[in-house]
């Protein structure tokens, strides 16, 4: 091996480390407030680890705080978003994956549409619409709102699962006998599970990060969902840095556990919609 | 009805019954209704309202509102600075978001695509910042700004950049950064992902065959590289602006707008007139003219790939 060579492979590595750094270090602040007691909060502003470490502002959080609604809020809305959100996708990949039908090309320009315009404008027009039939403040709407904001992009990624799937599959089983929406359920669906996953998890962070629409239609601690909760709580008790950040962490979780199970699907996911972030 | 007449004709010598033929004409809206229903009456009949919304006095707390009031919101618009500000800073704000989401990214998928041991490990934690929620995303960069808690007010003043330990995000001329910056981070995986994976989809042989010819890494990446690249960035530079420039929480949770609207784009900018001022018909006129703004734009892209794919 030439010098220049070993320089460039160390070059290489330290750039990588770099990125590594630059990725992880808001998260590892954001933990090490989070353990860091409150007499040594400000004493030990900027040291890299605090001298002494403690779980009060977890436990206040989890004890004394809203918090675990607000958790729990979010937990019902971003499941049920993205099981609902799965089960509609599906349906509609598989159309757009196996048939060629009048008006596809509409709905498929319609979906897309759908992924590129601002969807701040509808702030206004669905908070009027929901408001009458006592979907504000309710968990129910948001799911209704969440569930067709995700839909699209579903849609495309289950179609790319389903164009996966080559079609003599169900072509046999309907020789045999079997209607093609038997044959979707009991031979296509369980050769894309992994497909089912990946969408599943997609659409939970997706439904999990939601801000704009959560602040305009809670208002109530009784729905708010982890975003509104904290958001609030920053607002009202902006001194408790210990305590928000404890709660930062906690919203990590899910997100971090879900980022997981769709790692292996991210381009996947990142191409399907185009757009999507 | 048209469809089923189309298919029958297709297929003259379908012996099947008229029930089972319509079934399997219906099959794909069947399947396709409920997505479809959906987004139809939670984004298309929204979208409506709110343009027509755009034309009248709907303000939330005043329940006299509602009359039509012609292009006045517009004409109020035009004379609003802080409108003009606000698509000011959409531009620098997404300029700058994509320039350095993009930069990063590429380089960043460059490094990965060489093999080294403990590439998985290293790729799942660049990778990262992209699963955390935007909100915790803007809340974390701004909770690192801030000099009560945060290092980097404190590390800008030892380098000098700052004469003393200050927040930027209440910085006037300043406040803008700290969105930018939490947003290149978040986003960076973003553009590596994509970029990766056309990158890895080159063949290696090409790589190989130009060596033998004795091309050096440069030249290597500038004739093998970047062409293969093209389309990958082009689609997803031109898609991630639009969708860079309606993308305010970063915005909304960190500067709120604030300073005194020093920091607002148009998408945040509308959210705080529906939101704080509850003023649904000038939010709504105010997204109308990004609507038509953002049309143009994307008509701009479509015209141009056409005149490229002519060119070829």
């Amino acid at each position: 091996m030439t010098g220049k060579r070993i320089l460039s492979t160390l070059a290489h590595r330290l750039a990588i480390l770099a990125y590594v750094a630059f990725a992880l270090f808001p998260l590892y602040w954001l933990l090490k407030v989070s353990v860091t007691p409150n007499n040594l909060l400000y004493s030990e502003g900027i040291r890299m680890w605090p001298s002494q470490t403690s779980f009060e502002h977890f436990e206040f959080v989890l004890r004394h705080s809203e918090f675990p609604t607000f958790f729990k809020n979010s937990l019902i809305v971003s499941g049920s978003t993205a099981v609902i959100v799965t089960v509609l996708a599906s349906l509609a990949g598989y159309a757009m994956s196996r048939f060629n039908f009048r008006g596809k090309y509409w709905i498929v320009t319609l979906m897309l549409l759908t992924q590129m315009f601002p969807l701040v404008m509808l702030v206004a027009p669905i908070f009027k619409m929901l408001s009458p039939l006592g979907l504000t403040n309710s968990l129910t709407g948001l799911v209704i709102v969440y569930t067709a904001f995700n839909v699209p992009f579903a849609t495309f990624l289950m179609q790319s699962f389903f164009d996966g799937i080559p079609k003599d599959l169900e072509e046999a089983a309907m020789i045999d006998g079997a209607t093609q929406f038997v044959a979707f359920r009991q031979i296509i669906l369980p050769l894309t599970l992994p497909g089912i996953a990946a969408t599943l998890g997609f659409v939970f962070t997706a439904a999990w990060s939601e801000l704009l629409f959560s602040l305009m239609l809670i208002s109530g601690n009784d729905a708010a969902t982890f975003p509104v909760g904290l958001l609030s709580f920053v607002s009202k008790f902006s001194v408790d840095f210990g305590q928000m950040m404890a709660a930062g962490v906690m919203a990590l979780i899910p997100a971090c556990l879900f980022f997981l199970l769709i790692q292996r699907y991210l381009v996947q996911g990142l191409t399907a919609g185009a757009v999507k972030g | 009805m048209d469809s089923l007449a189309a298919r029958s004709r297709g297929s003259r010598r379908d012996q099947r019954p008229l029930r089972q033929r319509l079934a399997d004409a219906s099959a794909p809206y069947l399947y396709s209704a409920p997505a479809l229903i959906l987004i139809v009456t939670v984004m298309l009949v929204p979208l409506v309202l709110g343009i027509s919304y755009a034309f009248r006095d709907i303000q939330l707390l005043n329940p006299f509102s509602g009359g039509f009031i012609g292009l006045d919101h517009f004409k109020a618009l035009s004379q609003d600075e802080n409108f003009y500000r606000a698509l000011r800073n959409t531009l620098w704000w997404t300029g700058w978001s994509v320039l350095l989401q993009f930069v990063f990214g590429l380089i960043l998928a460059l490094l990965l695509d060489k093999p080294f041991h403990g590439r998985a490990i290293v790729q799942a934690l660049v990778f990262l910042p992209w699963a955390v929620p935007s909100f915790l995303a803007g809340l974390n960069w701004s909770w690192l700004f801030n000099p009560v808690v945060g290092p980097l007010p404190h590390w800008f003043f030892a380098l000098g950049l700052m004469s003393e330990p200050a927040n930027i995000l209440s910085d006037p001329q300043l406040s803008m950064w700290g969105p930018i910056i939490a947003n290149v981070w978040w986003g960076i995986p973003f553009f590596a992902i994509t970029l990766l994976a056309a990158l890895q989809a080159i063949p290696r042989d090409l790589y190989e065959a130009a060596s033998i010819d004795g091309a050096g890494p440069v030249q290597r990446f500038i004739s093998i590289t970047l062409p293969f690249l093209a389309p990958t960035i082009a689609i997803t530079v031109l898609l991630r602006t639009v969708w860079i420039s309606n993308f305010a929480d970063l915005i909304i949770v960190m500067t709120n707008g604030g300073p005194a609207d020093r920091s607002q784009i148009v998408a945040s900018y509308i959210f705080t007139q529906a939101f704080r001022r509850l003023d649904f018909g000038y939010a709504s006129a105010i997204a109308l003219v990004l609507l038509v703004l953002l049309i143009t734009y994307s008509m701009l892209i479509v015209v141009l790939r056409q005149w490229l794919v002519s060119k070829d």
